[in-house]
């Protein structure tokens, strides 16, 4: 089983295929519960902290905006933890709520940027059942490549 | 956060099944003997509780149709305050958008799963292009 970041980070189909094909998916969701059931973040409607945008210092410099580096305060240690990652293109709803256009461009960045096995595939669009068909195959087999059994990633 | 509420987690079920509907899937879990809690939506089920008996639960909901029903975690509690619209006034509340957008997508990723097990042929997908810039200016002119 490997650990897979994916992108956008908080895609249903995504994560249901990276677990569907037998591996773990990093995603936000899981960031954002350990995130909010720590007992010093409990400040609605907010979910980070001031100190996010310190960590996020690691990633972005100091001029990028407060916003940049605090998502990457959460997604840069999602990065770092993965062994493999999908990253799905054109993805037409990854901005807004989840996340701003420079944070995804830096996260896609960031993930191309490790010496991991990276899958990056389209969105299906529409109801255009060939590319569906095309964007699970893809997925598929390359979950399937990577190794099943945790073996010597404990270091 | 109460600190033995630490392995509770949050499961987004989403039924796009033409055999399974959403009440099947929450009858299921109203049947599990856990002490689980259950949230149903337009979309499927939020399943909460303990690790263990959340996973075995949705488990079992996803063997009634396991191409068509897709799962995912959720990083808040049903109810959240945070997060309910009840407190924040109403609309939707933040992820909803993009979760609605790729359950329009669900129907023809569930087929293609279906194809992926049957190890259905893949055909050439047509990919749309962009359009030549000769072709254009053949479209401009035309026009005069």
């Amino acid at each position: 089983m490997v650990k897979v970041i994916i992108y956008p980070t908080n895609s249903l189909i995504l994560s249901d295929l990276v677990e569907r094909f037998g591996h773990q998916p990093v995603a936000m969701m899981e960031k954002i519960k350990e995130k909010i059931s720590t007992v010093s973040v409990d400040s609605p409607p907010l979910n980070i902290t001031a100190e996010e945008p310190k960590m996020g210092l690691k990633y972005a410099a100091v001029e990028v905006p407060a916003g940049v580096r605090g998502r990457m305060s959460i997604v840069g240690p999602m990065i770092e933890e993965a062994q493999a990652g999908i990253i799905v293109n054109e993805s037409p709803m990854a901005f807004g709520c989840m996340g701003c256009a420079r944070t995804n461009e830096l996260t896609k960045y960031l993930i191309r940027q490790r010496d991991i096995p990276v899958l990056e595939v389209d969105y299906p669009r529409g109801d255009n059942e060939e590319e569906a068909k095309e964007f699970v195959y893809r997925i598929a087999e390359f979950l399937k490549s990577l190794p099943k059994d945790e073996e010597e990633d404990k270091a | 956060m109460a600190e033995g509420e630490s392995d509770n987690i949050t499961k987004i079920v989403v039924i796009s099944s033409d055999s399974v509907l959403p009440v099947d899937a929450a009858m299921k879990i109203y049947q599990s003997n856990t002490d689980i809690v259950i949230k149903e939506t337009c979309f499927g089920t939020m399943v909460t509780g303990p690790r263990d008996a959340v996973n075995r639960v949705v488990k079992e909901v996803v063997d009634l149709d396991r191409n068509h029903i897709f799962v995912k975690e959720r990083g808040f509690l049903p109810g959240d305050e945070r997060r309910c619209r009840s407190s924040r006034g109403g609309g939707p509340r933040p992820g909803f958008h993009y979760l609605r957008h790729e359950v329009q997508m669900l129907p023809t990723i569930g087929k293609a799963l279906d194809a992926y097990d049957r190890k259905a042929p893949l055909k050439e997908a047509k990919q749309k292009k962009k359009l030549d810039v000769d072709k254009l200016e053949d479209l401009i002119e035309s026009q005069l």
